[in-house]
């Protein structure tokens, strides 16, 4: 009976009784030192152990090799690409240098890139104090905020005609930025003016300044010299600013009571999703020019702007029901037990609260949105990422490290553009969840 | 969504179906560029020596010239010209959308062109034919050593029809590699994914100028095509067809008889008939075509004969360097010829 | 009484009644969409007649006389633009499976990774997906494709991995197999070995919940799926073999090539949406409660039989409606062919066909009704294995 095994026993049998203590089990593996974080972070498991250990190995074989590529053995100024072409040399950033003006601004005309710069951070500063959430901090951010993106355009990349150009035509439009910002802050204007300056006022006079008007004494610029980095922005504010009114009302269509109604916005919504961005602008470009009469054909930018719009506000709705899903029926309910209409009860109750709580939705569809208009060079237009793919065909710079350099260069900005984007979108999101949990 | 499908297939079909549409009417374009105040171009998004934008947005290039041209026609400056790059991919749709009135984009001349999309070429501004450009280092002497090679393309052009057609009569097994752009594939080709690149032999010499060793490749002899190129318009519009082909007889007859941009001013004060009359000293000879009579004398004066716009972009006058060849004058061994103004 | 009933009820204008007001609304909007649409059919079909655009669908027999790098099922230039555009459409649904199959092994590797205790393997994974997620995918291809592959050595000088398999900037150049008489035995066995497996899967499901006996589905599997052929494979003296190609001329003749467009096309979607599969993944796993977790433990499972029996089927739930998204993005971004030169669906026939027969409206409007296809398709599958795996509440 002693030996036999615990379980077998028969239940009504209460005769074992155990005569002798057990074996003291041997004691647990530390995890306090240097030893016990190396036991629990590096080699706890038969699959992760070696694993880890084939990424140390991995990283101890490449990093080396990087850091001279990127850094010891780079080329960093240079008149043409001979010094790149030397064998065994590293990344050619004096190309990049070189080519900046293009990346930035395409073949805009270079006395009037301060037109750009102008319009670029007016955008910024309105977009900050739209995204920033207010609070004691929110001055201090704000400014940190409006300030870092053009400084990072501005400093973080200085062409060599940027440098000579800065103190005189730069500063003013620096400062102009800071002025608007400050005086967004200290006048205290309403969050729904603000929207109202970005979503109405800031297009038309963005359009102004950068095609030129010769009423304000502008020179005209036609959009076929529009390029870089600057475009890239601009199609994606445009459908940024395009599609957050149109997704929100795709997204109250497709919640509607009206069968015609909610029909459209499904039909539309799910066609757009359903189908490649690339055919859209295939569709935009072609199509588009069939569609409307003879004489209005659309200009060359502006087809895969509409296209590219279109594509946002069917992914904006999408997002936004989610938000309009997540309000509870008893706000719907309140609100109709006070006689609002139900516009009334969009604008003042549902959407408000709809809206906040996809914040961080929206960002991150932003943050897509930015990543999809490298797209648009399909259609001929030079984007950020056509400018460094067409200059990289340079046969004056051409060499065998030209590739991976522009492409790293490309990477470094779309990821810290992005990633930036993407922590304000999880800060959001947190902000948010703090608010709710009580 | 499977409506969608339904839905969208039952529109076009009844968008072909309408019927009773009316025709375009008649000859609108010069009055909507007189309009506009510019002429719009469509022209190559970046060849040398056809139509190539600098950094700044400057254009150069034989077909470029050729717009400039029609500009100085119409207006009297050859600088009120829009130009716009096109792929060889929406070049067609762009001119048959009125978009551009005027395409100046190394096209061939074909038949299926002319009257399935309905174009119509004014003239040939350069004879062209297909070619092959390979490495120096691959020993390949004739374009009947390709077999097995793979040949970088641009899609859509009839370069890519014309190969299909050289390796499928000569039997010969070959790996086409088609790329969206002509940069893209002069891309592919430089860095080794194809062992050949073909198009247009004047595309050749100045795709060769974008290698990071030009000197490292060759033009194979053979010719596998005829690729007559140049300026197209829409139908259904005589008048500015007129202006267009006349721009380019223009130009031709110019260099005949012995018109310069230099000596224009001179030539206006000549004794000979032919040259008064082209000038417009004698007769108007501009007003069939809507334009005043010195139009002659306006394009002369902005961008020169046709042998200078030749020599300038393409010829010894450039770093292309081609020879005049096929494009020399009917009088001096080539083909170019022209009815003259009278 | 009728007279109070009157003043309760006074009479709206018939504006304000909500049924009244909702017809007119949907009114409004049927006539305006009615109205942009038949604009849109009159005025394209005006311009197109007067610009000369074919409106029908005859260029679909003619002969296309051009070439295809890649071709899944016979094409030569003689045959016409509807083949043409079967050849692009294969060449699509192949980059797409591929890459759907192997974005599922990396995602849920790197998502498990995510949560690894082991500090290294979980900061590499976080890097990882942060530099995917955070660039644009066209950045990568390009990238891939430029930088990586077309670097690489030309045919001459190819990278041999031995076993007849050489990397050059033409490709990847795999042995052909060649097929004798017996070889569809092989072919059988794999089949028979599939199917023994799935039969083998439900009896031990049954037998389990009967009583509570597991046995090593996992491994039982494989061995009949690889064992089977292999035995037949010798048995029968060995009916495949392998011819190795052979330089000759410009390239490898003989043996199978993959176009260096389609590893990069590949490589590039599937590093892409592994990043975004990783997060369900990882959000998956973490919509678990970790009291299940301690609970299964509790009750003496092992870690291996928590995770497969209570931490995964939950997980799955939560996992399937995205992961579904991420497929469908990944099939329509295989669109993206176009700028690397592989001869997808869009490139031969939004392409090429669009270019060579000018019939812009119809093949745009297939092209756009393929990828609607496909993803309803998709939808419709994921939806069915959704509703299986749902949990089932009272």
């Amino acid at each position: 009976m002693q030996n036999a095994p615990l379980g077998t026993a028969p239940l009504n049998d209460a005769a074992f009784l155990r005569r002798e203590s057990a074996p003291s089990l041997p004691p647990p593996v530390a995890i306090g030192g240097v030893l016990g974080w190396l036991r629990t972070n590096l080699f706890s498991g038969w699959v992760s152990g070696p694993l880890a250990l084939l990424f140390i190995a991995l990283l101890a074989w490449t990093l080396p090799g990087l850091i001279r590529f990127f850094i010891i053995d780079a080329v960093w100024s240079a008149n043409d690409g001979t010094a790149c072409r030397v064998p065994g040399t590293g990344a050619c950033w004096a190309f990049v240098e070189r080519k900046l003006d293009f990346f930035r601004y395409g073949s805009y005309p270079e006395f009037e890139h301060w037109r750009v710069d102008l319009t670029l951070i007016i955008g910024a500063v309105l977009a900050a104090r739209l995204l920033w959430p207010q609070g004691k901090k929110s001055t201090l951010g704000l400014l940190a905020f409006a300030l870092g993106v053009p400084l990072f355009f501005f400093i973080m990349l200085p062409g060599p005609q940027a440098a000579m150009r800065a103190p005189l035509v730069e500063l003013p439009v620096l400062f102009a930025g800071v002025g608007l910002a400050l005086a967004l802050e200290y006048s205290r204007l309403r969050t729904a003016w603000v929207a109202a300056l970005f979503f109405v006022v800031y297009p038309v006079a963005a359009v102004l300044m950068l095609k030129g008007w010769a009423f304000i004494g502008l020179s005209k610029v036609d959009t076929d010299l529009w390029g870089g980095l600057f475009l890239s922005l601009l199609v994606a504010t445009v459908g940024i600013v395009f599609s957050l009114p149109a997704g929100v009302m795709l997204a109250l269509g497709r919640r509607s009571r009206l069968p015609a109604v909610r029909f459209a916005s499904i039909l539309f919504i799910e066609f757009v999703r359903g189908v490649p961005f690339i055919t859209v602008l295939f569709m935009a470009n072609t199509m588009l020019p069939l569609f409307v009469p003879d004489n209005w054909t659309p200009d060359r930018l502006l087809r895969p702007v509409i296209g590219f719009s279109l594509f946002a506000a069917a992914y904006m709705a999408e997002e936004i029901r989610g938000g309009l899903q997540a309000i509870s029926k008893g706000q719907t309910e309140g609100a109709q037990a006070l006689g609002l209409s139900y516009w009334q009860m969009m604008r003042l109750i549902i959407l408000p609260q709809a809206l906040t709580l996809v914040i961080p939705g929206i960002v991150n569809i932003f943050i897509s949105l930015f990543k999809d208009t490298t797209l648009v060079a399909i259609v001929g237009i030079f984007d950020f990422l056509r400018t460094i793919d067409a200059a990289r065909i340079d046969p004056v710079w051409s060499g065998p490290t030209i590739s991976a350099t522009v492409y790293t260069f490309a990477a470094a900005f779309y990821f810290i553009f992005c990633f930036g984007m993407s922590r304000y979108s999880m800060m959001m999101e947190h902000r948010l969840s703090a608010g709710r949990r009580h | 969504m499977k409506a969608i499908a339904a839905v969208l297939l039952t529109a076009v079909a009844l968008g072909a179906a309408v019927t009773g549409a009316q025709a375009q009417s008649g000859s609108k374009t010069l009055e909507q560029v007189k309009q506009k105040g510019f002429l719009t171009c469509g022209t190559n998004t970046g060849l040398a020596g056809f139509g190539l934008p600098d950094d700044k947005g400057n254009w150069t290039g034989l077909d470029v010239d050729f717009c400039r041209g029609v500009a100085a026609a119409i207006f009297g400056d050859g600088t009120k010209v829009k130009f716009i790059p096109l792929s060889a991919k929406d070049r067609f749709t762009a001119l048959q959308s009125g978009e551009i009135d005027v395409l100046a984009r190394n096209g061939t001349w074909t038949q299926s062109r002319e009257a399935e999309l309905g174009l119509l070429w004014a003239g040939v501004n350069y004879y062209d034919g297909q070619g092959f450009m390979v490495r120096k280092k691959l020993n390949v002497s004739s374009a009947l050593e390709l077999s097995g090679a793979s040949i970088c393309v641009q899609q859509g052009t009839t370069t890519e029809l014309n190969m299909a057609d050289f390796f499928r009569t000569k039997s010969m097994k070959y790996e086409a590699v088609a790329f969206q752009n002509i940069d893209e594939a002069v891309k592919a080709y430089d860095s080794g994914r194809c062992d050949a690149y073909t198009t247009d032999a004047s595309g050749l010499y100045s795709s060769r100028l974008k290698l990071v060793n030009p000197d490292e490749h060759m033009v194979l002899p053979e010719i596998i095509s005829k690729e007559p190129l140049g300026p197209a318009v829409r139908q259904g519009d005589d008048q500015w067809f007129n202006i267009v082909r006349w721009t380019h007889y223009a130009m031709i007859n110019a260099e005949e008889l012995g018109i310069t941009k230099a000596n224009v001013d001179e030539q206006v004060k000549t004794a000979n008939p032919e040259i008064k009359r082209f000038l417009g000293v004698e007769g108007d000879f501009g007003k069939g075509l809507g334009l005043p009579k010195e139009w002659a004398f306006r394009i002369i004066k902005a961008v020169g004969n046709y042998g200078e716009a030749f020599n300038r972009n393409v010829g010894d006058g450039s770093p292309l360097k081609i020879k005049r060849g096929l494009n020399a004058l009917w009088s001096q061994g080539g083909i170019q010829y022209a009815p003259s103004v009278r | 009484m009728s007279d109070a009933n009157a003043r309760q009820q006074p009479s709206v204008s018939l504006l304000y009644n909500p049924r009244v007001r909702g017809f007119l609304y949907q009114a409004v909007l049927v006539a305006i969409v009615g109205f942009l649409a038949y604009e849109a059919v009159v005025n394209a079909s005006t311009n197109m007649r007067a610009r000369g655009i074919p409106t029908d669908f005859s260029f679909w027999d003619r002969v296309a006389s051009f070439d295809i790098n890649q071709t899944l099922i016979e094409y030569s230039a003689a045959s016409t633009y509807g083949r043409a555009f079967f050849v692009g459409l294969l060449n699509t649904l192949l980059v797409a499976a591929v890459g759907v199959v192997l974005a599922t092994f990396l995602g849920f590797f790197v998502g498990v990774a995510r949560l690894s205790h082991n500090y290294v393997v979980q900061k590499l994974a976080t890097i990882y997906v942060e530099v995917m997620r955070n660039t644009p995918l066209l950045l990568q291809l390009l990238f891939i494709y430029n930088a990586v592959l077309t670097p690489l050595p030309n045919p001459r000088n190819s990278i041999s991995l031995g076993a007849g398999v050489f990397i050059n900037n033409r490709g990847l150049v795999l042995p052909d197999p060649q097929f004798a008489p017996g070889a569809i035995w092989v072919l059988v066995a794999a089949i028979a070995g599939l199917l023994l497996a799935v039969a083998f899967r439900f009896y031990a499901h049954r037998d389990q919940e009967k009583t509570g006996r597991s046995y090593p589905v996992v491994w039982i599997g494989i061995g009949l799926v690889l064992g089977l052929p292999a035995l037949v494979y010798l048995a029968l003296g060995e009916p495949v073999t392998f011819a190795a190609p052979v330089l000759r001329g410009f390239n490898f003749q003989g043996g199978v090539r993959v176009l260096p467009e389609f590893v990069a096309l590949v490589l590039g979607l599937v590093l892409y949406t592994a990043a975004f599969i990783a997060e369900i993944v990882r959000a998956g796993i973490r919509s678990v409660s970790h009291g299940q977790t301690e609970a299964a433990m509790a009750l003496g499972l092992s870690r291996q039989q928590t995770l497969k029996l209570v931490v995964t089927p939950q997980a799955m739930r939560v996992i399937i409606p995205p992961l579904t998204n991420q497929y469908l993005a990944l099939t329509k971004n295989s669109s993206l062919a176009v700028f690397i030169g592989y001869p997808d669906l869009v490139q031969v026939f939004a392409g090429t066909v669009l270019n060579q027969t000018g019939a812009a409206v119809q093949v745009i409007a297939i092209t756009m009704s393929v990828y609607l296809v496909i993803s309803l398709v998709t939808a419709a599958i994921m939806n069915s294995y959704n509703r299986r795996k749902a949990l089932v509440e009272r």
